[in-house]
């Protein structure tokens, strides 16, 4: 599925205005290559990831800033990993997840990106640099940005060491999943991971059934239950993966989960028609049952956060034009503006300060500061998110991060873990 | 009527072959023989190119290896020994596969048996009680309303009606039937079922239907004039003719359901499994070699259905 963002209906001022922009971004782009003749189009960008971080209107702004054209390419989450192996020509930008590194990097179609080109690189949150949030350590479990962030060289296929120039993945986005529940339809708080498993919840529970991140929530619910201990429920061995099907099997066999969601509009519906009343959950996902009426909380839990984080990669196919147009639009992607238009999405970013400057200061204190909303919160598209007077779930940036126990990963035993997973789908 | 209603079954059965068949019988010395080929040609080079050749390459696929990013050219029997996994270690369990046929056996099974039973009637009171063709196309297209939105909403539409919540557990708690919503309306084999059924009944009307309306009314009037009741007219005079209407919708509806995943899927909560669902998981995480190995399992366990269906009734003949 690819958006194009096009101005329909003729002249008007604001396409002349438009056309001004291209032209003088384009100009930018004729010194570079030195074509004039060939540097009269705007530069062209597909991107491609999934639909939640594609916002129109970071495309059109981003049209405007710069000249430069965003062609989104709207996949699946697993799809995004699929097509940078297989079809590593149809893209010029790659918005992916960090997890699925480990299998991209060795297919060697993607190239690092020069930390020395991106202004702001040493200003990327330490959560992805360093794995640390206010100075202290989060939990590595799994697939954490900061194993994954530094590459030796640019077409390197291994991961380096230690910091170097290059990186894999410039952050986008980044959050701390956890439980949504239906506090109206719950009595009693929540307040571990072991809830999902817990027998009162017994028909009204849902998980993931996108195996990857599934078993990691099945974990966390498992070791808080205190059935067992995980060496890394990121990269669990073959008896861990073993035990954790087989408590996921009995829960199955004892009526524990109503139904299974790949889909992020799936698991709205169930939460919305009330089916299901505790499950795991997208931040997004929560907001949208909100904006329906329907009470909806995002339930921080003692054991932490399951966290995941994107960021944009370079396939190694791309053209220079592209590659330049690529560094110039991720520059600009970090300075503010898109971040923040992210950000109000309930998303964290990649360069805190900037995404501050680009806030209004009460907004900035409910997102980030875990502060009450001085007036209403209302999404990019306007429609209103939260009343005055509301707190976020789980309170500050530093609280939520900092917070973080797993990150979603892909294990050295997928292949088994796969073939366990569909056992308990069939059990 | 009988005209029109044919084509689509016709183009059901085999094409490519009645054209020729056709040709041949009614050959004129204007028409060179090589006319025939060059009719088929087109059907046939749009099979070669998108159904031939990928189901090639699936097979040849289904032999090589694979790690989590590439897939290379190899000779093994590792991914059909990964597909029967435990299938034959004699452990008390079944295996993954065979406990996933199993279940699709029984949605095959059920599901066809209710398709046949309704779609049977329908199409007899379609051909049979109805006396004027307008009213027989009328009622015709109602049985297609369901077809006029897309499969994925028709499913999404079951869950406010089956729900914990939804209008026919408030009805029963209404009315004082039930004192709790009855859970398993919704994420259950029932609702496939019910969905797998209400999807695929009209498969079974057309065909049916078709070659109700070819038997001669007079053999009807004969058997009545011979003295059969009427339940003796439909066991030895319609249900013997409209056999090949009855293969070919059962042909649809069991081969449709064997490899159906979206409507197991939707309405199964995810919670039972299908091959179709297997298969989807394993290429997402770009497992495709025993993805293949698997689609070409199941494509085995289709074609023998099929020929074993086939083998019942003698299409060519009946036709």
């Amino acid at each position: 599925m690819t958006i194009l963002k096009e101005t329909r209906g003729g002249v008007t001022r604001r396409s002349i205005l438009k056309a001004s922009a291209a032209i003088a971004g384009a100009g930018v782009i004729t010194k570079v290559t030195g074509f004039p003749a060939i540097a009269q189009e705007k530069v062209t960008l597909r991107y491609l990831s999934t639909a939640v971080n594609q916002s129109p209107a970071i495309a059109e702004k981003a049209g405007e800033d710069l000249g430069i054209k965003v062609e989104y390419i709207a996949v699946t989450t697993d799809d995004v990993a699929k097509r940078v192996i297989t079809q590593p020509n149809s893209f010029d930008l790659v918005d992916t997840e960090y997890f699925a590194l480990p299998k991209l990097l060795p297919s060697g179609n993607i190239m690092g990106l020069d930390a020395k080109k991106i202004k702001l690189a040493d200003k990327i949150a330490s959560v992805i640099r360093e794995g640390t949030v206010a100075g202290k350590k989060i939990g590595l479990d799994g697939t954490a940005p900061a194993e994954v962030l530094y590459l030796p060289d640019e077409e390197a296929t291994e991961f380096a060491e230690e910091p170097t120039d290059f990186l894999t993945l410039i952050p986008t986005t980044y959050n701390a999943d956890t439980l949504g529940i239906r506090p109206d339809l719950i009595d009693g708080p929540v307040e571990s991971w072991a809830s999902l498993l817990d027998p009162k919840f017994k028909g009204k529970a849902a998980i993931l059934n996108i195996p990857s991140i599934g078993i990691m929530d099945a974990a966390m619910a498992i070791e808080a239950r205190g059935d067992m201990k995980y060496g890394d429920k990121g990269n669990m061995t073959r008896e861990e993966i073993d035990a954790t099907i087989a408590a996921l099997i009995e829960a199955k066999r004892a009526g524990q989960f109503r139904a299974f969601w790949t889909d992020f509009n799936e698991s709205v519906n169930l939460m919305a028609s009330g089916e299901v009343v505790i499950q795991s959950m997208w931040s997004p996902a929560v907001t949208a049952v909100r904006t329906q009426g329907i009470e909806c909380k995002y339930q921080p839990l003692k054991e932490g956060y399951r966290a995941w984080a994107s960021g944009f990669g370079l396939p190694v196919a791309i053209e220079d034009r592209e590659k330049d147009a690529a560094y110039e639009f991720i520059n600009w992607f970090l300075s503010g503006w898109a971040g923040a238009h992210l950000a109000k999405q309930g998303y964290y970013t990649a360069v805190l300060e900037t995404t501050k400057e680009a806030m209004e200061p009460y907004e900035w204190a409910y997102w980030f500061e875990g502060k009450p909303a001085e007036k209403d919160i209302h999404a990019p598209d306007g429609k209103l998110l939260e009343k005055a007077g509301a707190t976020r779930d789980g309170g500050s940036y530093d609280e939520r991060m900092g917070r973080v126990a797993c990150w979603n990963a892909v294990m050295d035993e997928n292949i088994y873990m796969i073939r366990k997973w569909n056992e308990f789908i069939a059990a | 009527m009988t005209e029109t209603l044919d084509a689509p079954t016709q183009v059901g059965a085999s094409n490519a072959d009645k054209g020729v068949a056709r040709t041949g019988a009614r050959r004129t010395s204007w028409t060179p023989a090589w006319v025939a080929y060059l009719q088929a040609a087109p059907i046939a080079l749009v099979f070669l190119l998108f159904f031939i050749l990928p189901l090639i390459a699936t097979f040849v696929v289904s032999f090589w290896n694979y790690t989590e990013y590439s897939i290379e050219p190899a000779f093994a029997l590792t991914n059909y020994q990964d597909v029967f996994y435990g299938c034959f270690s004699g452990s008390s369990g079944l295996c993954t596969t065979f406990a996933t046929y199993l279940s699709t056996l029984k949605f095959v099974a059920i599901v066809w048996a209710m398709t046949l039973a309704i779609g049977f009637t329908i199409a007899y009171f379609l051909a049979f009680h109805i006396r004027t063709l307008p009213m027989q196309i009328a009622l015709f297209m109602v049985c297609t309303i369901p077809f006029w939105t897309s499969n994925v909403i028709r499913m999404i539409s079951w869950i406010p009606l089956l729900g914990r919540n939804g209008l026919v557990n408030e009805m029963l708690l209404a009315t004082g039937l039930i004192d709790r919503p009855l859970e398993w309306l919704l994420y259950s084999d029932f609702a496939v079922s019910l969905a797998l059924i209400h999807l695929y009944t009209l498969f079974m009307v057309v065909p049916i239907f078709n070659s109700m309306m070819r038997i001669d009314r007079s053999l009807i009037e004969a058997a009545y004039d011979a003295g059969a009741s009427g339940w003796q007219t439909l066991t030895n005079v319609i249900i013997p003719l409209v056999k090949p209407g009855i293969l070919i919708g059962s042909i649809f509806v069991v081969t449709i359901v064997t490899g159906d995943y979206l409507t197991i899927g939707i309405m199964g909560g995810q919670q039972i499994a299908s091959v179709g669902k297997v298969i989807q998981t394993q290429i997402n995480f770009l497992q495709f070699p025993i993805a293949a190995a698997n689609a070409i399992v199941l494509l085995a366990v289709v074609l023998v259905t099929i020929w074993g269906m086939l083998r019942l009734v003698d299409i060519r003949k009946e036709l």
